[in-house]
């Protein structure tokens, strides 16, 4: 049997279980969907505001204009605010903090997790009893209070949302961690002299990445509906428009125009679900116990 | 006479279980010297494996320790060295290959990088050069196509050529000691021959001496110059290899020997029965009475064996057995 001679470069080539998992997923017909609804999102997200540059803040028109009618394509809210250019503008925030807050978790998680699964013994029983503490605080209130005390700007919320989700995250890698750490290429690293740093970061977290990346995937949708949540109540900083605040802001008109609530909410609902499907389908295709079904 | 390049003197390594603490390696002396190739034979249990991680310095951590004796490497007891200065012996000075050669490389590495990984760490080679050492040594242990096979990952790879892999990460640094933990054992037996072939190859070249833990009476015959027998954490009977399977001085070492099926090169009708040991290896409760732990399936047993620990029996031909009947045998 011979190999066809490959090119000289010093690089590994062939990323085989990448493009194995991408095969994985493209056989998930929803979560490919969802993820071009969710490049789409995006890009309306980035570019949106370029396009179709009318100020969110900026009273256009009578209130309470309906969709479609009067040259308005989402209508106008109680303030005769253009809905259309308030949804694009309000995308860009609810997915930044999204993404910035399932950072955090991840870093806080994948840190706290690896830690304690990897040292065990008291690093283990210190590090899980702080974790067991912030699952059993109650997650809205604990945000709001923090929310409501240090000021609501966008690095605070996403603080604020990302201090009190990180739990999953860090118990999922632990677990990784306790079962990875007992395997033999483990063993086999660190008869070769690695040190912890080398075992713990690429030995075993590269092997432990698949339920993570589903997990974080889920957290950016879970993020961006606890954003929703903090600014429906008012927590949300008054200088920038997120999908959340516009329901909030609506919500005493909700009888006598009720799709100044009903679209952002459906923008939000889409964003999630989309999310959702796309973790769905990274779990198809990077779960290990799925591949062979 | 030159000092030995491993001196191990009264090991004794304990295992705290349910039951309470069991010593799972008690009071084991041997000694290697460079470039020598020592086996160490026995049945699954019997501590061969522990002795291996103890030497490494890999006893499973909170479960088992060293209760005492000293590993002197070239002077230097390991027994005693600090986590950072074993960390630099092991792949270095010391380096180990393991049973399983499936799981034993890490799956989402290029073993091309596996390899560059160790020789980094260890002799502070750049990035590239340590891709064409990496690669060379790939060449050395048989690699096919090394430059191509470099960026493959293990999966991609047989048993046989991960065992080769593990081999090349193993002898990268160009270790004094290689342990090799049954590197044979999950593979097929043609390659198998391949890689004590290898091995013995290797060891020619390298000169590093080789701790050489199996079942396979053959791959014993063939590869090692002496050899220990282990039960249930003793040692048995150490001494050169010919001389053993010549006379074995221990009752278990016989029955070891006559385990293995000889074959005929006139196939004739009548065959000889195959002879097994009767019984098990003791479980850890039992470890370390003061008695021969091998009497409960001894066909020699008498009084003096339940009565107290064996005494190392000397020969005059290097031979040692750990039996009260030694001589007779």
């Amino acid at each position: 049997m011979t190999r066809p001679e490959v090119q000289e470069e010093d690089t590994p080539q062939a990323q085989h279980p990448v493009i194995e998992s991408w095969a994985m997923f493209r056989k998930n017909t929803a979560a490919v969907a969802a993820l071009a609804l969710l490049i789409l999102i995006t890009f309306g997200a980035i570019f949106g505001p370029t396009l179709y540059p009318t100020d969110p803040f900026e009273m256009v028109w009578a209130p309470f204009s309906p969709p479609g009618e009067e040259g308005f394509l989402l209508g106008t809210d109680y303030l005769g605010r253009d809905l259309l250019a308030m949804i694009i503008n309000g995308a860009k925030v609810s997915l930044m903090i999204g993404l910035s807050a399932a950072l955090m978790t991840v870093m806080i998680g994948v840190t706290v997790g690896a830690l304690a699964g990897f040292y065990r013994g008291i690093v283990e029983e210190i590090l899980m009893r702080i974790t067991e503490f912030f699952q059993v605080l109650p997650t809205l209130l604990f945000s709001m209070v923090l929310v409501a005390l240090f000021g609501a700007s966008l690095p605070m919320i996403t603080f604020a949302i990302g201090i009190v989700s990180w739990t999953a995250v860090a118990r999922i890698t632990r677990s990784e961690f306790l079962r990875i750490r007992e395997l033999e290429y483990v063993t086999a690293s660190r008869a070769s002299g690695a040190s912890n740093m080398k075992l713990m970061f690429r030995v075993i977290l590269p092997n432990a990445l698949p339920p993570i990346i589903v997990q974080s995937a889920l957290m950016v949708g879970s993020a961006i509906l606890f954003e929703a949540g903090l600014s429906f109540l008012g927590l949300t900083d008054p200088n920038v428009v997120s999908w959340g605040q516009i329901i909030g802001s609506n919500r005493q008109y909700i009888l006598d125009a009720g799709y100044t609530v009903t679209i952002p909410g459906v923008a939000i609902f889409v964003t999630v679900l989309a999310i959702s499907l796309v973790g769905d389908g990274l779990n198809d295709a990077l779960n290990p116990k799925l591949r062979q079904r | 006479m030159m000092r030995p390049l491993l001196d191990v003197q009264n090991l004794t390594i304990e295992l705290t279980t349910r039951d309470g603490v069991a010593p799972v390696i008690d009071d084991l002396s041997f000694s290697l010297n460079a470039g020598e190739t020592l086996s160490f034979v026995g049945e699954s249990g019997c501590g061969k494996s522990m002795t291996a991680l103890a030497l490494m310095g890999l006893l499973p951590a909170n479960v088992g320790r060293i209760a005492g004796g000293h590993i002197l490497f070239e002077g230097e007891d390991l027994a005693q060295a600090s986590d950072a200065r074993l960390r630099k012996i092991r792949g270095n000075d010391i380096s180990m290959i393991f049973q399983e050669p499936m799981t034993s490389l890490n799956p989402v590495l290029t073993i091309g990088e596996q390899i560059a990984e160790v020789l980094r760490a260890h002799q502070g080679l750049s990035r590239k050069a340590a891709w064409t050492q990496a690669i060379a040594l790939l060449d050395a242990v048989r690699i096919p196509n090394p430059k191509g096979r470099a960026g493959d990952y293990p999966f991609q790879m047989s048993g046989g050529q991960r065992q080769r892999a593990m081999i090349a990460m193993a002898l990268a640094c160009a270790p004094k000691i290689l342990i090799a933990d049954e590197p044979t054992t999950a593979l097929d037996v043609t390659v198998q021959a391949q890689i004590f072939d290898l091995l013995g190859d290797l060891r020619k070249q390298t000169g590093a001496a080789i701790i050489l833990i199996t079942h396979d009476m053959g791959a014993v015959a063939e590869m090692a110059e002496r050899m220990i027998v282990m039960y249930a954490g003793r040692k048995a009977e150490l001494g050169p290899v010919d001389q053993i399977i010549d006379h074995p001085r221990h009752p278990y070492t016989k029955g070891l020997i006559e385990c293995v099926p000889h074959i005929q090169s006139e196939l004739s009708t009548t065959r000889h029965d195959l002879v097994e040991v009767p019984g098990i290896v003791p479980s850890l409760r039992e470890f370390g009475k003061n008695q021969c732990l091998f009497a409960s399936r001894c066909r020699y047993l008498t009084e003096a064996c339940l009565a107290g620990r064996p005494e190392p029996q000397e020969f005059d031909n290097a031979q040692s057995a750990d039996c009260w009947h030694a001589e007779e045998l």
